[in-house]
């Protein structure tokens, strides 16, 4: 009898690890599409107020703030709780923050600029923020052409080299949020602080030492479990 | 096919339309081409173009609700260049009022029981006759309206049809010495009734200044309204400055102190940001703001851009300020050094 209630405790354990991985990929999903739907309806609705070109770039490049910093969390996050299911959203994350990103661009481009080639060339050469806006855009290409798993397996151990750029990323979006406000500082700190926290959690020794006091942690809290 | 005869007696839609129509008009167009965008955003859903035609609609009539729930007076539909007005909702719900709040839409609702009145504004300094006028006297001067455009520092601009008179008037009427050579403005300070003067980034209170010349030039204005209406605690009730020639941080606004001086005026955002904001601030599409540029601008209720006047359009009218051809209109520095 008791081998056999095991055998099912176990796979049911299974099953909740693979529905708790598909519950967070549904949730990354929704989640990263509601606030394009968001600014849709407060377009639809009139709530963007009299500029909307200023409120859609605010919207369109806080969100892919967010979903980057969210896809930077996934890894300390496993390093710190051992939550391995958050890792495979890293990769819908980032590819969200893109079309964010895309979007922030085409609103910059289109809505704000008119295609204007020549105010554009302006817009970006003569204002910094701008400038490191754009780079961060043309680091992030090469990231997400190669998000396939096919492009995974042909770079190797490039890939991870090539994906390291998203920590640039991050700097150079946090420097876009800090040159273009005015005086008041408080928003663009707190991402930069919450970045600050993720990048340092990758330096090796404080990685090691996070993952030795979680390792420690969890083999307390077994030995506690059996008794 | 559509022909369009000549039949010799065109009338322009602006004269056969009413003036809230026309404004209505402007928000429809701006809904219809945003919902182009909205469409695209929205193009994997079916319904998109369908959704699309309903916003318009709505945008239109909502614009027309709101605009006529306010009347509104006004002489024409344009500035002097041909380009319409904003809207009285554009004018009264997008503001930079940091007394207020940062967020441009905050101080339409925060400044709504601003108390405006009583209210006095001291006239003293470097004058024969220092004068405290009641906010009643002020508006005893005869009121004028001014189409003026209004452009932000920030790189948006709108055209603005105010009501006030020429500071000039005052200015005569207390009689500045000779040794005054500039105007100091003070705003309110009243942190009970602003939230945002608890702000630590400021050195509350605002203060702006002019050169006695700028000050005494025919477009420098004291508002005390707008489209014909009392002007509305949002827009800097009961009295704000409008300098049209300079960024609008220049026009300050909610003034309750005005001092000649013998020296430069320290204004707020010079204390603030001694490198991003000088004194002058002429608008000049030639000198960026160290970090951004002043090309061009986007005008609230337009999509794209259009490019940035030199003096906003006013350089005949301020010509005499600044003789000197290489004079340096520059945001921080008066100097040749262009």
């Amino acid at each position: 009898m008791t081998p056999l209630v095991n055998t099912t405790t176990k796979s049911n354990l299974k099953l909740n690890k693979k529905t708790v991985g598909q519950l967070l990929r549904i949730v990354t999903h929704v989640g990263s599409l509601i606030p394009l739907v968001v600014v849709i309806w407060e377009y639809q609705t009139r709530r963007l107020g009299v500029d909307p070109v200023r409120e859609i770039l605010f919207h369109t490049g806080t969100t892919s703030l967010v979903l980057l910093v969210l896809s930077l969390a996934a890894t300390p996050l496993n390093i710190v709780f051992g939550w391995k299911q958050v890792l495979p959203l890293r990769k819908p994350l980032g590819l969200y923050a893109f079309l964010y990103v895309c979007l922030h661009l085409l609103t910059f481009l289109w809505l704000d600029y008119g295609f204007v080639w020549a105010f554009i060339v302006d817009g970006i050469l003569d204002q910094r923020f701008v400038l490191v806006g754009m780079a961060a855009f043309l680091l992030l290409v090469p990231l997400a052409a190669t998000s396939t798993k096919w492009a995974q397996r042909k770079l190797g151990k490039n890939w991870k080299r090539l994906h390291q750029l998203v920590y640039v990323v991050a700097v150079l979006a946090l420097i876009h949020f800090f040159w273009l406000v005015k005086n008041v500082y408080v928003e663009p700190t707190i991402y930069a602080v919450i970045v600050g926290v993720l990048l340092l959690t990758r330096i090796r020794p404080i990685r090691q030492r996070l993952s030795r006091w979680r390792q420690h942690r969890y083999s307390r809290q077994t030995v506690a479990g059996k008794r | 096919m559509l022909i369009k005869k000549r039949t010799g007696i065109e009338i322009p839609s602006s004269e056969i339309t009413p003036h809230y129509v026309y404004l209505s008009r402007r928000h429809f167009m701006k809904g219809a081409a945003l919902s182009g965008i909205a469409a695209l955003l929205a193009a994997c859903t079916p319904s998109g173009a369908q959704v699309t035609e309903e916003a318009a609609g709505e945008g239109g009539e909502g614009a027309v609700a709101a605009v006529t729930a306010v009347p509104i007076s006004v002489s024409t539909n344009t500035d002097e260049l041909g380009a319409p007005l904003n809207s009285f909702e554009d004018v009264t719900t997008y503001n930079n009022y940091y007394e207020f709040s940062t967020s441009k839409t905050a101080p339409a609702k925060l400044a709504e029981n601003f108390p405006t009145s009583p209210w006095q504004v001291e006239v003293s300094g470097m004058v024969n006759k220092p004068k405290t006028y009641g906010i009643e006297d002020l508006l005893k001067f005869q009121q004028e309206e001014r189409i003026y455009r209004l452009r932000c520092v920030e790189g948006w601009s709108m055209v603005i049809p105010w009501n006030g008179f020429p500071l000039s008037k005052i200015l005569n009427e207390v009689e500045p010495t000779s040794t005054a050579t500039h105007v100091r403005f003070e705003t309110i300070l009243d942190p009970d009734n602003m939230p945002g003067q608890g702000s630590p980034f400021f050195p509350w209170p605002y203060v702006e200044g002019l050169e006695i010349a700028e000050a005494m030039n025919n477009l420098t204005i004291l508002s005390t309204g707008l489209y014909g209406q009392t002007l509305l605690p949002q827009n800097g009730a009961p009295i704000r400055l409008v300098v049209p020639w300079k960024y609008g941080f220049k026009s300050i606004k909610s003034i309750v102190k005005i001092e000649l001086v013998d020296y430069l005026p320290t204004s707020l955002w010079m204390e603030a940001a001694a490198n991003e904001y000088g004194f002058y601030a002429n608008v000049n599409p030639n000198v960026d703001h160290p970090r951004w540029s002043q090309a061009t601008e986007r005008r609230i209720g337009e999509l794209g851009r259009r490019e940035t006047l030199l003096f906003n359009g006013y350089a005949e009218q301020v010509a005499d300020l600044y003789p000197d051809p290489n004079y340096d209109t520059n945001l921080n520095i008066r100097g040749y050094q262009k």
